[in-house]
């Protein structure tokens, strides 16, 4: 019984962190139609920034700030700088970012070297808190906090403000937002920002509890093209799903069946590709 | 709803010159048949690992180019065939020959599975869901260690006598690739070749007047499967050694890539695009370790100033030129 607790709660942590990566994986799926394969690897710089800048000041909360702002910063090279040569093309785009993917991969092993690192947490964080007589790390339930307010900042951000109107209705219809005199590109430019934002702010708060190795970008990846892929592109509330199916599964079927770990994830997503191609909340543009 | 990497090429000029292309293609051919005389040792086994890998190149130019469904799970159709081959012969003791037809085998098998999800989807969902097929298959070779060896992988049994030479072993490697390249070429030409080619235009329209879409869809998959695990059987034989890193993404990646780098569409763009890529690694381990750095750059600059690949590019110049005079 406890056990089974334990799973249940590992599993919703690591949701957490997948809903946090995930979410600006969505956005920029979404709104750009782009499918960014660096995503995976911005998380890995962004969680290697983070460690830098924490183990430097002392600070968690200034290694997130850094490893956002530069993130951000390389979703803003990556946007402005190299995809805008192909827009229109989503294959090109696609394969673009892959290409990116294996350049970051290797400034990551030529600034970091092989290491395996784990972004140091404030001491308020460390240690475990009790329930009853059951006892579980105190960082794993902010990680879970964390991946809430994030859920809760995203959607006010995109139906209660002006910004999240606009993108929304990018995400419907482009062409008609232009229209109206909005510019558009710069709605872009700044969706694709916060989303790189995202899977920096996850790097940091990942790397504190499952640790930042060289290949930590690609299977960061696989998880969150799960989460996204089950969700339907563009849908916070799919994203929220996919990662609570996908952290759930992955948490259990590592237990009930070691050896098919993957198998458990990926055959429910190949399933919902192949009979619901636009996911569990997609819709059809 | 999905724009192809590339649309229709500029044909190749039907009425004109059969003489001249056959020509050439001897030229070409002489060339390959006169390489071992020319290059060492070691250089011979790069020609040949460019042979292997141009025909696994051409298995992805079957759907890529000629349906116009770009595939991201490739290496690991081709590494199953690898892994296939090596447990039949090393860890069951049995005979090569078998041991290939059973790789080849399997491969098609996997391709099969693999069609019956995916030729539902187009374009980007496509190549995610060939990626994460792909991924399914990396995860199971990694974690049935009782099987592949896990991480550590499996040693082959070592090449049978008469071809443990490179230069036989190039020889024996040409005498498959010909005959499977002229195989292809008279598959995509065939009519069949041509209504894949009316998907990739437009499914809509072929639907319409009647095509069966999903079926063509699927043979074309397991064509393409089929050549693929004839490439993974012979780089079994050639590398002699598998591991999961043979079926993971970035061989699935690289495929792709020396694909794309020959010209996407053109079949015989697959050699150029093997040779490409390969040699560019071999010349770029020489002065620095950063090879994944240099395939990442390869792949961003080709997507900005040559989607269509440098046989694609040469082709839409010649169609120029032709019209000019």
């Amino acid at each position: 019984m406890n056990q089974t607790l334990l799973q249940l709660l590992n599993g919703l942590t690591f949701a957490a962190l997948l809903f946090i990566v995930a979410s600006g994986f969505t956005l920029i799926f979404g709104l750009l139609r782009i499918v960014n394969l660096a995503h995976g690897a911005l998380y890995l710089f962004g969680g290697l920034v983070g460690y830098t800048a924490a183990t430097a000041t002392g600070s968690y909360v200034l290694g997130i700030l850094a490893a956002m702002a530069v993130v951000a910063l390389l979703g803003l090279v990556i946007d402005a700088g190299l995809l805008r040569f192909v827009r229109g093309n989503e294959l090109r785009q696609v394969l673009l970012t892959l290409g990116i993917a294996f350049i970051l991969n290797d400034l990551v092993l030529v600034l970091w070297g092989g290491d395996t690192y784990t972004v140091p947490i404030p001491d308020m964080l460390r240690g475990a808190a009790r329930f009853g007589h059951i006892f579980y790390p105190k960082y794993r339930l902010f990680v879970l906090a964390l991946g809430v307010a994030i859920f809760g900042l995203l959607w006010l951000l995109l139906n209660r403000t002006r910004l999240g109107a606009l993108i929304r209705a990018g995400v419907d219809d482009p062409e008609m937002v232009e229209a109206m005199g909005i510019n558009i590109r710069r709605v872009f430019l700044g969706t694709f920002m916060l989303g790189a934002a995202l899977a920096g702010l996850g790097g940091v708060v990942g790397g504190a509890f499952l640790t930042l190795y060289p290949s930590a970008d690609a299977e960061i990846l696989v998880f969150s093209l799960a989460v996204v892929i089950i969700g339907g592109r563009g849908s916070l509330a799919g994203a929220a799903v996919g990662a609570l199916l996908v952290g759930l599964l992955n948490s259990f079927g590592q237990v009930w069946f070691p050896e098919l770990s993957y198998f458990v994830i990926f055959g429910p997503m190949a399933l919902i590709l192949a009979f619901r191609p636009l996911g569990l909340f997609g819709r059809a543009t | 709803m999905s724009t192809p990497l590339v649309s229709a090429l500029p044909p190749v000029d039907r009425a004109a010159p059969t003489k001249r292309v056959l020509v050439w293609l001897c030229i070409v051919l002489a060339a390959l048949l006169a390489l071992p005389l020319l290059l060492p040792g070691y250089q011979i086994s790069i020609a040949t690992q460019i042979l292997i890998f141009s025909i696994l190149a051409m298995s992805i130019d079957i759907l890529a180019g000629f349906v116009g469904r770009t595939p991201l799970g490739h290496g690991a159709i081709f590494g199953v065939s690898t892994y296939v081959v090596i447990y039949w012969t090393a860890s069951l003791g049995g005979s090569l020959w078998v041991g290939m037809g059973l790789g080849i085998l399997a491969a098609t098998l996997l391709a099969a599975v693999f069609a019956l999800l995916a030729i539902r989807t187009s374009g980007v969902y496509f190549l995610l869901l060939t990626l994460a097929l792909g991924m399914i298959v990396w995860g199971v070779c990694l974690r049935s260690t009782g099987i592949t060896g896990g991480e550590n992988g499996l040693r082959g049994i070592g090449r049978p006598g008469f071809l443990v030479d490179h230069v036989h072993f190039y020889y024996a490697i040409l005498l498959v690739t010909v005959p499977v390249t002229w195989i292809i070429w008279r598959f995509v030409h065939s009519p069949f070749g041509l209504t894949m080619r009316g998907i990739r235009e437009s499914e809509s329209r072929m639907r319409s007047l009647g095509y069966n879409v999903p079926l063509h869809l699927f043979l074309a998959f397991v064509a393409s499967g089929f050549v693929a695990g004839i490439a993974g059987a012979l780089y079994a034989v050639f590398n002699d050694f598998v591991s999961p890193s043979t079926v993971q993404l970035s061989q699935s990646v690289s495929a792709l890539l020396m694909a794309i780098t020959g010209g996407v569409g053109t079949l015989f763009g697959a050699f150029v695009g093997a040779t490409a890529i390969i040699l560019l690694e071999n010349v770029v381990s020489v002065f620095t370790a950063r090879w994944p750095s240099v395939l990442g750059l390869t792949f961003v600059l080709i997507m900005i100033f040559a989607p269509e690949g440098i046989v694609g590019r040469a082709r839409i110049l010649l169609a120029k030129r032709r019209r000019r005079s």
